[in-house]
């Protein structure tokens, strides 16, 4: 006769269970200088879309309007020499590194003056000296490449961390969970931001995760994880910094899922038909990231309006610089063709 | 100053489209990120949306218009204090000009422009090895272990990653000691998972680390495929020169012995197609130690592909201090002047045998072994060839698209005057890898076929 099994234990949960840190409150330094990043890389990003339609720039071009929280509140709780990688969707990642605006634009419409020399493209951007190592148009290859970033941080012992982002169709890949395994099991120093901007291309989240709460994505290789209001820059700061101090102890990967969103299609040729016209409204006019931070500078009298309209204005110049600089600066030279293959 | 609005193109390959609609009118305030119009291209209906702020001063294109040329100018904003009138007229001459500032990829087709000739890249002969060397036997696998060991002495970046590498000594004990040396920092046991720790050991190479990661076989390698040409090739040309993968994929390579097809495949021409990659296969021992070592030292991502069945076999090494083989460079294993035979790895097993027959027919073969795959040296086969009017070449991997094939359109391009046969190809048969010994047997190249492709070059049949 069969006897039935005992009851398995409960599963224990404790390193899921991370609770979300409570949105800090920002100085009035912190709030302009996440106004002043957000802005750059939303003003930057337009600015791209529209030289896309004027055909300077080719290819595809994936625009990060919408979720300009994510990198600028992460990139807050960095300190020097802390690496960031990302997918293709990479140019706020790399406004938010510091990386010039002008040479992400000749980048994008393929000018010796691009941070590869007009040779990488949108989805193909590095900085050795910002730590930015791409940039990575196959999705999810960034999830090994930035845990090798943070293989080599622990080589070397030298306390940084790595930033790896990649968003929640990426989080479907197999390497992912390869490179968690790993991470946790070596203890290496890396945070896996998962950008759930609620589509992997134009398929919602529901339709192709079976778990869609994304911070509980590591709970079989033991990685805490986080779910964080991805538009409130203060929150992913304060979740940054708790998981940079995690991984910085020696502690290994968090995970924190960013609660997001993207303004435009996938890419520039997306009509984003698979969504309503009133959810994008909805969020853009109810959980901007711009405008939330606009309206604490503005309640708490820490900026006026002329204030903020300077910003606005000393953006706009960077921006524009930028433009007038991709559309002038001459193509590569023809000998570049052959350069940069083998050292 | 007065901001043109114009048609936008949605996609790579769009030239115009139907302006179906405006959703603002003349005199609406607008700011950016604002839609202004629909329009319809061949696949879908897009929005347009406002990038500057301002006022829509005038509406250039009516909604409903067809064939919207890209970059015509559809409307004009106007920015505080700015009329209509200073900034309409909009002169449709202006727009042209403007239009053609942005490349168009048709005038790039019918330029013709000159491609500039690749360069060519001098490699160093190999080293002299002083006179009264002492030369020790020693095994494929003794020779790898130690060029890994000198090099992780020399360079406190170099480390070894894979399955079984460490504790378990090597799956084929290529790693023996390693751990015992160096402990497990720099000797890395991985889980089995090849995809993500390549991808590891290609972003611990992007920070300047010289990751050696070893393949238990380069079939399991294919899992990572991805990482080895995506990522490790193409970083360094996609960052302009930045940052690239300085580091060594290794492991064996092709059939082993009754393995069957999946364990049993060469990726000497896989790997040979890609640029940003070099591949070496070695043959010896002693070129197996010197070009490890290279490998190592070597900037670039290196392929180094090893033969389970050479691991045992047992070859001179010149007993240096630091014997280090130029990447890309040829060796002469045999001199001869009747017919030239080029082969690499466990190729030139066959080949020497077969050489040895030929030479008891009278047929002095000269027999270059190409050691490095990429970058291929074909001068030394092309001076050869120039010499002997007649080549073979020797592989395991399957027949089509082969390093054969690749030497054969070489040859003939290069010294088609000189030869006085065509060039033959001797490969495994196109087949997936049989499991029965005599099947197996039937795949592989043998003796006999090169013995009877030379008898046909060299018309003595």
């Amino acid at each position: 006769m069969a006897t039935r099994a005992k009851k398995s234990p409960a599963r224990t949960a404790q390193t899921s269970a991370v609770k979300a840190p409570k949105p800090i409150q920002f100085t009035k330094e912190q709030e302009l200088e996440a106004y002043r990043q957000m802005l750059l890389i939303r003003r930057f990003e337009e600015k791209a879309g529209q030289l896309y339609g004027m055909g300077f720039i080719g290819g595809f071009c994936h625009l990060y309007i919408g979720q300009e929280a994510v990198v600028t509140g992460m990139q807050m709780s960095l300190r020097e020499g802390d690496q960031v990688i990302t997918g293709y969707r990479d140019h706020g990642h790399m406004l938010a590194c510091g990386m010039s605006a002008r040479g992400v634009m000749a980048e994008l419409t393929g000018r010796r003056g691009g941070l590869s020399k007009g040779k990488g493209g949108s989805m193909h951007m590095f900085s050795k000296e910002k730590h930015f190592y791409g940039g990575h148009g196959i999705v999810g290859a960034q999830v090994s490449l930035g845990t090798g970033l943070a293989f080599a941080n622990h080589y070397r012992n030298n306390g940084n961390v790595s930033l790896a982002y990649f968003g929640d169709g990426a989080a479907n890949q197999g390497q992912v969970y390869e490179s968690f395994n790993m991470a946790s099991l070596w203890k290496l120093p890396v945070i896996y931001i998962i950008e759930n901007n609620r589509y992997a291309m134009g398929t919602a989240v529901s339709r192709a995760s079976a778990e869609t709460d994304f911070s509980k994505r590591g709970i079989s290789f033991n990685i805490p994880g986080i779910q964080v209001d991805g538009m409130d820059v203060r929150a992913v700061n304060a979740a940054g910094e708790e998981a940079a101090a995690w991984a910085r102890s020696g502690k290994g990967p968090m995970i924190l899922e960013m609660q997001t969103y993207r303004y435009r299609g996938h890419s520039m040729s997306d009509p984003a038909k698979y969504r309503s016209k009133d959810e994008v409204q909805k969020m853009r006019s109810d959980h901007d990231p711009i405008e939330q931070v606009k309206a604490r500078l503005i309640g708490n009298g820490w900026s006026s309006e002329d204030d903020l309209k300077k910003i606005d204005k000393d953006v706009r110049d960077i921006v524009a610089d930028a433009a007038d600089f991709a559309q002038s600066d001459p193509e590569p030279d023809p000998s570049e063709l052959y350069t940069d293959i083998l050292l | 100053m007065p901001v043109d609005i114009l048609m936008p193109a949605l996609s790579p390959t769009m030239e115009e489209g139907k302006l179906s609609k405006w959703l603002k009118k003349e005199g609406d305030k607008v700011t950016s990120g604002d839609v202004l119009a629909e329009i319809e291209t061949d696949k879908a209906t897009m929005e347009v949306e406002a990038v500057d702020e301002g006022t829509i001063g005038k509406i250039v294109v009516p909604e409903g218009t067809d064939n919207v040329k890209v970059n015509s100018v559809i409307a004009v904003l106007l920015g505080e204090g700015e009329s209509a009138d200073t900034a309409s007229a909009p002169k449709a001459a202006s727009d042209a000009p403007k239009a053609e500032e942005a490349p168009k990829q048709d005038a790039a087709e019918t330029q013709s422009a000159t491609v500039p000739a690749a360069p060519k890249t001098e490699v160093a002969a190999d080293p002299d090895i002083p006179a009264g060397t002492e030369m020790v036997s020693t095994t494929v696998r003794e020779a790898l272990r130690d060029a890994m060991a000198e090099e992780m002495r020399r360079d406190p970046n170099v480390f070894i990653m894979g399955e079984e590498v460490a504790e378990y000594q090597g799956a084929y004990k290529i790693t023996q000691g390693l751990l015992d040396e160096f402990g497990p920092r720099r000797v890395v046991d991985t889980p089995i998972t090849e995809h993500g720790f390549a991808g590891v050991g290609v972003g611990a190479a992007m920070t300047g680390l010289r990751p050696i990661v070893e393949f238990m076989t380069f079939n399991f390698a294919m899992q990572a495929i991805d990482q080895i040409i995506n990522s490790a090739a193409k970083t360094l040309y996609m960052s302009g020169g930045q940052m690239g993968a300085p580091m060594v994929f290794r492991g064996p390579s092709g059939a082993a012995a009754r393995v069957a097809a999946q364990h049993s495949q060469c990726y000497a021409a896989w790997y040979s197609h890609i640029p940003g990659l070099k591949v070496v296969m070695p043959y010896t021992a002693a070129d197996a130690k010197g070009l490890l070592k290279a490998a190592i030292r070597d900037p670039n991502p290196v392929i180094f592909l090893e033969n389970e069945i050479l691991y045992g076999h047992s070859f001179d090494v010149p007993k240096l201090d630091d014997f280090v083989l130029p990447i890309g460079k040829a060796r002469i294993h045999k001199k001869g002047t009747d017919v030239t035979l080029v082969s690499f790895g466990i190729g030139m097993n066959y080949t020497v045998k077969a050489a040895e027959e030929l030479s008891k027919l009278g047929i002095d073969a000269e027999i270059i072994d190409l050691r490095t795959i990429r970058p291929m040296d074909i001068p030394t086969v092309i001076e050869s060839v120039k010499k002997t009017g007649r080549c073979v070449t020797i592989e395991e991997g399957y027949p089509q698209s082969s390093v054969g094939t690749e030497i054969a359109t070489r040859v003939m391009q290069q010294a088609f005057d000189y030869l006085d046969a065509p060039v033959l190809t001797i490969a495994g048969k196109d087949v997936p890898m049989p499991y029965a010994a005599n099947l197996e047997k039937l795949a592989l190249p043998s003796v006999k076929e090169i013995i009877d492709a030379v008898k046909a070059v060299t018309y003595t049949a």
